[in-house]
């Protein structure tokens, strides 16, 4: 390529993306993510010591623990989400945002004045008590108004594209988005007690509402959690090693048999409860099917690797979207198998659940979004590389042995529940008195909490090394050839 | 012939396609649920929340008391000898929204009323601690000094009966006063009873109600209602 050739490619391609509203939803997202940890260690540490409550209404469990889901669900993977969202589907489609630098930005400020307000209404006790969906009926209004304005955006940008296809990641990224909105409005209609008062009342009752809510629940899990994964790892993987996608016919089955199933597997949250048997027994049977679409997508993740496998010595940011795979892997055939109504019999209502959803949260979410950050910084900061490789390993492998302590100490802790309250003893009679299961998990939640503790030391020395990668002279680009002007309108 | 290539190139496409596939599931396990009527069980017993317990409710919700306790007692022998018949979906027809729950870091409390004094209840709330010493659950000696409050009380039970709950005009209109009865002990509690069955009038204190009563009003209420000596298995059978 001759000089020229490359002074206009560099002028051409990166001139029109807005890289601006990606850096904005980085930075929040790994705030988001401190906090999130943050809190979630807090809560562990009030369920290993009660005195840690402190009798204030503010810190109690109850109130901080959807603090906690949400601050790691939709404020730390909706942002990372978003950004990631936004930075792939202009790149992948040659076209920039859609609406322009304002309406991206009214999204990312509007986002995140969202999160500032659900977080202080349950402080301050305002929930629907429906997990996962806690904000109240305003707030569930101003998010509708900022998520109408990101899927025309997207779409948008989908449409303007220059790109005649449309890239598999930006088809999960899609469902994402679709999904995630019918689910919100769907599960969030209630009936204000007056326009002034933040109190609603929920419109369904009942066993109505408990399958809704789980419809909700399990897919705000699927399409939020895994089906917007999945397009960050259709995009970050390939780019990370390297390597194209290793089958475009495997992507293509395995996303329709995913979104067509996931929305099925609702009810496995109501096995043996009130819900009626043919509604569980469906929720079971297409949780089981699920394992397969599941591991669709881990194995095209996981094989676009091939050919490559030594990068995972040099590039250990590349380690933490691998890894995620892999945990996304395990995640999915512990899910099928807890969906079983046997297996469900023990495990529901104990802290095997938890554990279950930490290994797919911390194993698969936060580290592909750790991957995807280790990758983005460099570039949208436009520097030479990341300020240490040596604290990405650090991270790596303080954040991995945490995820081992805390989901091995809850498949423990849970076990050990279930076993004990099913427990009968010579006479006939159970064995155990509840509170004598509450003592006995003790020492596994104090594991908990030092897993916990682990993993959010190892995202301060994330924080750490990517303040550094900005700031740092060491990682300023190298002077190239090009002229000075060229470089200035390629940013 | 199909080319999935014709989905890749039109997003309009690819956006409907994915909306269609998504719904198909939601559609097919939800409406039934309204539409069978075998869903829910007859039962006899069944009634709306007292205000006071509604106001109960309210505080459990926003306590996040469902994060760790469940109202939802599986028909698997072991918990039905723990915690009593197993749970009806006629028992939470007027829980807007539903609290079955999903992790016991305490124990199920879908029958928990009456298995304990108010009295009991009241110190429990007050100081877990002092009665169960391994207990996880925190202290909520705030709301036994927070006044209740119930300015809008009928605007609570009018919202109900939009989403379906059947308060009558009679209990709207008396929605104060019975409120104000089922937490006094000192007060005359017939015209309460008589609008809601087996409500437990809680000891209150002779000043305003506080949260705690409302609380405890609640709890003491669960899982009471339904007859079960009027029920048989064929009629449970959903």
């Amino acid at each position: 390529m001759s000089d020229a050739a490359a002074i206009s490619e560099t002028l051409r391609a990166p001139l029109t993306y807005n890289e601006d509203v990606v850096r904005k939803f980085v930075v929040a997202g790994m705030f988001w993510a401190l906090v999130a940890f943050l809190v979630g260690v807090y809560i562990a540490a009030e369920l290993a010591w009660p005195e840690a409550n402190l009798g204030l209404s503010y810190v109690n469990f109850g109130r901080l623990r959807p603090v906690h889901t949400s601050a790691a669900i939709f404020a730390f993977g909706g942002s990372v989400l978003i950004g990631t969202s936004f930075y792939v589907v202009q790149r992948t489609c040659r076209a920039r945002l859609f609406g322009g630098e304002a309406l991206a930005d009214f999204v990312f400020w509007g986002y995140q004045f969202f999160i500032v307000m659900v977080a202080l209404s349950y402080l301050m006790g305002y929930t629907q008590g429906l997990e996962y969906a806690e904000p109240e009926w305003h707030l569930d209004l101003w998010l509708t108004l900022i998520w109408v304005i990101y899927a025309v955006i997207f779409i948008g940008t989908l449409l303007k594209r220059e790109e005649p296809h449309i890239y598999v990641a930006n088809w999960f990224y899609l469902a994402f988005i679709l999904t995630v909105a019918v689910l919100h409005l769907v599960n969030n209609a209630a009936v204000p007690i007056s326009m002034y008062s933040a109190k609603s009342y929920a419109a369904y009752g009942g066993v109505q509402s408990a399958l809704i809510q789980w419809w909700y629940g399990h897919n705000a899990v699927g399409f939020l959690l895994t089906a917007g994964f999945l397009g960050m790892m259709y995009y970050f993987i390939p780019k990370q090693a390297d390597r194209p996608i290793y089958s475009y016919r495997l992507s293509v089955v395995h996303f329709w048999s995913f979104v067509f199933m996931y929305i099925w597997a609702g009810p496995h949250h109501l096995h043996y409860t009130s819900l009626p048997d043919w509604t569980q027994t469906l929720g079971m049977v297409f949780s089981l099917m699920l394992w397969m679409p599941s591991w669709g997508g881990m194995i095209n993740g996981l094989m676009t690797l091939s050919g490559a496998w030594d990068k995972l010595r040099t590039d250990p940011a590349l380690r933490f979207s691998v890894t995620a795979v892999g945990f996304y892997g395990m995640a999915t055939f512990e899910g099928p198998v807890l969906s079983i109504r046997d297996v469900n019999a023990l495990a529901h209502y104990t802290d095997w659940i938890v554990g279950h959803v930490h290994s797919g949260t911390l194993g698969w979410n936060a580290f592909m979004s750790f991957g995807a950050i280790y990758y983005l910084v460099p570039v949208l900061w436009k520097r030479s590389g990341l300020y240490s490789a040596r604290l990405v390993a650090w991270h790596y492998w303080i954040s991995t042995l945490g995820i081992v302590l805390y989901i091995s100490s809850l498949w423990v802790a849970g076990i050990m529940q279930g076993l004990m309250w099913r427990a009968y003893d010579a006479f006939g009679f159970l064995q155990y008195s509840f509170v004598e299961s509450v003592s006995a998990v003790h020492p596994y939640y104090v594991i908990r909490w030092l897993g916990g503790m682990m993993f959010f030391v190892g995202a301060l020395i994330m924080v750490y090394n990517l303040v550094m990668t900005v700031r740092s002279p060491s990682t300023r680009r190298a002077v190239t050839g090009y002229p000075v002007g060229a470089i200035a309108a390629g940013e | 012939m199909f080319r999935h290539e014709w989905i890749e190139k039109n997003a309009i496409l690819l956006l409907v396609l994915t909306l269609l596939t998504i719904s198909v599931g939601g559609i097919v396990e939800i409406i039934p649920l309204f539409t069978i009527e075998t869903t829910i069980e007859r039962v006899v017993g069944m009634r709306p929340y007292t205000p006071l317990e509604l106001m109960g409710r309210n505080l459990y919700i926003r306590e996040g008391c469902y994060t760790c306790h469940s109202q939802q007692i599986r028909a698997l022998k072991d918990e039905v000898e723990r915690y009593g018949h197993f749970s009806l979906a006629a028992e939470s027809m007027y829980d807007h929204p539903f609290q079955w729950g999903s992790k016991r870091i305490g124990p199920d409390l879908a029958r928990v009323g009456g298995k304990y004094s108010s009295d009991w209840h009241y110190a429990h709330l007050v100081n877990p601690q002092e009665l169960v010493p391994e207990s996880l659950m925190p202290k909520y000696g705030f709301m036994a000094t927070t006044p209740l409050d119930f300015d809008h009380i009928d605007k609570h039970l009018r919202a109900n009966r939009i989403v379906g709950v059947p308060y009558t005009d009679d209990q709207i209109a008396h929605a104060k006063d019975d409120l104000l009865a089922q937490a006094n002990a000192q007060m005359d509690a017939d015209a309460l009873m008589k609008r809601y069955p087996k409500a437990v009038v809680v000891p209150g204190n002779d000043r305003a109600p506080t949260e705690l009563d409302a609380l405890v009003a609640y709890l003491q209420m669960l899982g009471t209602l339904v007859d079960f000596s009027n029920t048989s298995p064929e009629k449970l059978q959903q």
